[in-house]
């Protein structure tokens, strides 16, 4: 259950990036989950409203996107959808091949409304 | 309404420090090597009996995590090298902060090799980087083989899986040759040892894999 650490961190984006439009009201906030992330998007999302809850940030909304896993093949340099775990290339069949997306956890953007 | 696209990493803080300990270990050739399982899986045993086979003049040392207690920190320092216990006090998993924290008086130059015993979680351990060199995922018989399938995290990120407490397996259930299937459908390039730190079968096999990271961690020291 370390989802709350994650929404804590979320929020410490927010409050820094906020610094930077004084006057300004937060309005959502997107954050970029993908499936080898280890974060559960349901927990982050409680976690989220429960430390946002009470407080001055308590309108923000959360905008999880979820990520599927994808990796390239480094022989013949096609990306591909990894389904089951099966991470060799469908194409050439070769086992060299990299995670390009799936395990980012990253706040994407921010949306606000200016003063 | 303004969208301000950010584009940065959530732990980003960790990382960083995770960035500048990883390039601390490179700089005095020391190898730090992450130990993830779930509880029970046998770390603390392993890593027992893996400072029981070294020379008391090797320059060994260990970062224990757990929730609370320092039993593990009590049990490894019996072995004579330095020992600190990070009791997280409910936080289930190790982050950068608290090892920088940990090693603040420790002189990098006089270790190459520094074990850290990751809180027992299959789980949250994973998104945390410790600037280690590689992550080692314990996994005991007594447990289900279909646990890689389960916790595919951990087992892609990490590079060796010590499958362990092989004494029993006449008694259990568990089929190694499923749970290593499980392991490289998740992680096709993953290295394995078979151990059992009771009988001391396969500790060879475990401590050469750990000789060769120790040799290439020094031949690449800066």
């Amino acid at each position: 259950m370390h989802e709350l650490g994650i929404a804590n961190s979320v929020l410490t984006a927010v409050r820094t990036e906020m610094r930077r439009h004084p006057g300004a009201i937060p309005l959502k906030v997107g954050v970029r989950v993908g499936e080898l992330a280890g974060v559960n998007p349901d927990a982050l999302e409680f976690s989220f409203l429960s430390i946002i809850s009470g407080t001055p940030w308590e309108r923000l909304k959360l905008d999880i996107q979820t990520k599927t896993r994808e990796h390239r093949c480094s022989s013949c340099r096609a990306t591909f959808p990894v389904i089951d775990y099966r991470v060799a290339c469908p194409l050439c069949g070769s086992s060299q091949t990299e995670c390009v997306s799936g395990d980012e956890l990253e706040v994407a953007y921010l949306e606000l409304e200016e003063s | 309404m303004t969208r301000i696209t950010l584009e940065t990493k959530v732990l980003s803080e960790n990382d960083r420090i995770a960035a500048d300990l990883r390039a601390r270990f490179r700089q005095h050739g020391v190898l730090c090597l992450n130990f993830i399982s779930s509880p029970g899986a046998g770390k603390t045993l392993l890593l027992e009996r893996t400072l029981a086979g070294f020379a008391p003049t090797d320059r060994v040392a260990v970062l224990t995590g757990d929730i609370q207690t320092d039993n593990d920190a009590t049990r490894l320092a019996r072995a004579g090298f330095p020992v600190r216990q990070i009791t997280t006090g409910g936080t289930c998993h190790l982050d950068a902060r608290m090892i920088d924290r940990a090693l603040a008086d420790w002189r990098l130059e006089d270790l190459d090799l520094l074990l850290i015993e990751n809180v027992g979680n299959l789980v949250c351990p994973a998104s945390y980087d410790l600037g280690e060199a590689a992550k080692i995922v314990v996994l005991s018989v007594t447990e289900g083989e279909d646990k890689p399938l389960k916790y595919p995290t951990t087992f892609f990120k990490s590079s060796l899986l010590v499958l362990n407490k092989i004494d029993l397996l006449p008694y259990v259930p568990f089929q190694l040759e499923a749970a290593k299937e499980n392991a490289r459908r998740v992680h096709p390039d993953m290295e394995m040892v078979e151990v059992s730190c009771t009988s001391g079968e396969g500790m060879d096999t475990w401590r050469d894999w750990l000789s060769r990271r120790r040799k290439a961690a020094q031949s690449t020291a800066a």
